[in-house]
């Protein structure tokens, strides 16, 4: 049951075991091992500084319960800091407009596509009427890719063409919505680097156009150490209003989460956890908090203790 | 060259004030950010550490070279051409990857680059699971004059592949490249699956030329578990690193290459047919150090 991080504290906090209080050389050693578990979880590592400092402060002249494990109580502490970073309860979606509009955008391959079928999926089953809109016009078979999903999850699709500019179709599928009775607009768009302008532009232009309700950042969770940076870019070139964290069915730690929302402060709306249209869920900062930190079940470690 | 520039000015800068802790705490940082993971960089950083001690390096220009040195060693030496038949029948590509990495891009670019050197060439679109995946790989086909093979939507992949295998021997073609679904490596099941997949090509073929993986280069450390569990079920053969082209450095195959030697072949540098390159360790280590 003991993860690796658990048994490592374990050791250096040892000898503190009823001692009273942690000092700076326990915290310190304990700290280290922290340090570690975070970059090995693809924390950025300047977001791992600022933890660790943040730690340091709350940890050092703690009072170790007598009763308690030393190693569990750090390790509480610790959650619940990653926990407090990760942003607390989860948001949903803010939906008012006539018709409400979603705008995907992130990475090559981070999962848009897919997470635009999934979103229809979840509306349609609270009674909307979505419509999903073509705007990848640029990856081979992006709109067939689209209207496969849009057929799996049975919504409307605005699909006019395949290639040339995305920001007209995204513009007229508002009044296409109307007409045919949809009331939550969701736009695909291709992947792009955050490094390439003229398509960080474009994605700008695409929400300029539709005035989306919820602009949503895709992020693959087994991103590594430039997940700040292209967070940054996307939020500076494109904006967003709320991140998607997927691929979270894999064995990722998926530190980038806390990255992400460190540096945007934006909160993680949805995690998507597989390949079919209904592997999605609400975000749960606590469970990942756990997963970062590489613990089974942290939660039901702490509270037995 | 632009090799020797910026790898010897960044980390030179870093020494520049003389060989101290603050530097060498500044070069795991330059290692880490790169993604090469902190085991792989607190080792070749205590190695360096030991080795410019025992050999007197006492400048920034001699910690470089060692550096340089040291990343080239844990990259290998190995051979990075693509296998090719030596037999009558066609050579067998298998390409495998998780989700999204680029797999089917590559295998276009792949074809563009053969069939350029008339060589004849058969894609198998193998991935009978995400949405519009053969259709994406026909687009590939179209153009690059490959042909294509394919079955409809949920059809057994390894009864693409075999049909694949069969089409590519019938016409003579001189390459068969074998575009599979992604999968997460901790599924069993689509582990499984693509195991079969291999197993019924090699039933045909004999012994694959090469079973490719596919790393996105801007995975963190997941990047080894992806390697660790792809060679356990197909023994891949190398590595293409896609998506260089952004700010990632793809420092995770130093890592990959490191534990498990698997050699990296080719790198993905854009979305276009011609972004395609065989990897070149030199510009690759230097690239480790472009932004420090
Ligand atoms: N296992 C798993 N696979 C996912 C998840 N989300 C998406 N995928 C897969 O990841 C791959 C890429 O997903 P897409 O939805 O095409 O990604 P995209 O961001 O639209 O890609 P581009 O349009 O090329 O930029 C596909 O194979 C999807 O099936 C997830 O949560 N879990
Ligand atoms: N910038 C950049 N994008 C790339 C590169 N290689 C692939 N892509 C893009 O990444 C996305 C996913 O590529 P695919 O070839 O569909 O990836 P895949 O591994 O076949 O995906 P699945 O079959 O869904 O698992 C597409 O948008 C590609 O255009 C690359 O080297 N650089
Ligand atoms: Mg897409
Ligand atoms: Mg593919």
């Amino acid at each position: 049951m003991f993860d690796a991080l658990s048994s490592k504290l374990e050791i250096a906090l040892d000898r503190v075991r009823g001692r009273g209080r942690l000092d700076a050389a326990t915290v310190d050693a304990t700290l280290k091992e922290i340090r570690l578990a975070l970059l090995e979880a693809d924390v950025n590592f300047k977001v791992v500084k600022g933890i660790v400092e943040r730690l340091r402060e709350r940890l050092v002249g703690e009072e170790v319960a007598k009763a308690l494990n030393p190693a569990q109580q750090v390790v509480k502490a610790v959650s619940q800091e990653l926990e407090r970073a990760l942003g607390g309860e989860s948001a949903g979606l803010a939906l008012t407009g006539k018709p409400a509009v979603i705008m995907l955008a992130g990475l090559q391959g981070s999962g848009k596509t897919t997470a635009a079928g999934k979103l229809a999926k979840l509306l349609k089953s609270k009674g909307r009427h979505p419509m999903l809109v073509a705007c990848d016009l640029q990856r081979p078979a992006a709109v067939q890719q689209l209207k496969v999903n849009a057929e799996r999850v049975g919504v409307h699709v605005y699909a006019p063409v395949t290639a040339g500019d995305p920001v007209p179709v995204a513009r007229e599928s508002i009044a296409k919505a109307r007409e045919s009775g949809c009331d939550v607009v969701i736009v695909d768009t291709a992947g792009r680097l955050h490094v390439d302008e003229e398509l960080m532009g474009q994605a700008a232009a695409i929400r300029e156009a539709v005035q989306p309700d919820e602009t949503l950042f895709v992020i693959d969770a087994m991103i590594g150490q430039e997940a700040v940076n292209v967070a940054r870019a996307f939020l500076d070139g494109v904006g967003f209003d709320g991140v998607i964290l997927s691929k979270l069915d894999g064995d990722a730690r998926g530190g980038a989460a806390l990255s992400v929302r460190e540096v945007t402060g934006k909160p993680i709306k949805f995690a998507s956890i597989g390949e079919k249209m209904e592997d999605f869920e609400a975000f749960h900062p606590d469970r990942m908090a756990s997963r970062i930190l590489g613990m089974g079940d942290v939660m039901t470690l702490i509270e037995k203790a | 060259s632009r090799t020797r520039n910026v790898l010897g000015a960044s980390v030179a800068d870093l020494f520049g004030r003389g060989i101290t802790d603050e530097a060498w705490d500044g070069l795991e940082e330059a290692l880490i950010s790169a993604d090469v993971g902190v085991t792989a960089t607190l080792e070749i950083v205590e190695d360096l550490k030991r080795r410019s001690r025992e050999e007197g390096v006492v400048t920034a220009e001699g910690v470089v070279a060692l550096l340089k040195q040291e990343l080239r060693d844990a990259l290998g030496s190995t051979d990075r051409s693509l296998g090719r038949a030596d037999d009558e029948g066609p050579t067998v590509w298998l390409v495998t990857g998780v989700n999204g990495t680029g797999k089917t891009t590559t295998i276009g670019k792949l074809a563009a680059v053969e069939q350029r050197e008339q060589r004849q060439v058969v894609l198998a679109a193998a991935d009978t699971f995400r949405a519009a995946a053969a259709e994406q790989l026909g687009i590939w086909a179209e153009r690059t004059g490959a042909a294509l093979v394919r079955k409809d939507e949920g059809a057994d992949p390894a009864s693409v592949a075999f049909e694949g295998y069969a089409a590519a021997n019938e016409r003579e073609a001189d390459l068969l490249i074998v575009d599979t679904a992604g999968r997460l490596h901790n599924k069993r099941e689509l582990m499984d699956e693509l195991g079969k997949v291999k197993r019924v090509l090699e039933k045909q073929a004999g012994p694959l030329e090469e079973t490719l993986l596919v790393l996105d280069a801007t995975t963190g450390q997941n990047g080894i578990s992806q390697a660790r569990a792809f060679l356990e079920a197909v023994e891949v053969t190398g590595i293409a690193l896609t998506k260089l082209d952004g700010s990632s450095k793809g420092g995770i195959v130093v890592a990959v290459q490191r534990e498990l030697g698997l050699p990296v072949k080719l790198v993905g540098l854009g979305e276009e047919i011609d972004d395609l390159a065989p990897f070149d360790p030199d510009l690759f280590v230097d690239g480790l150090f472009e932004q420090l």
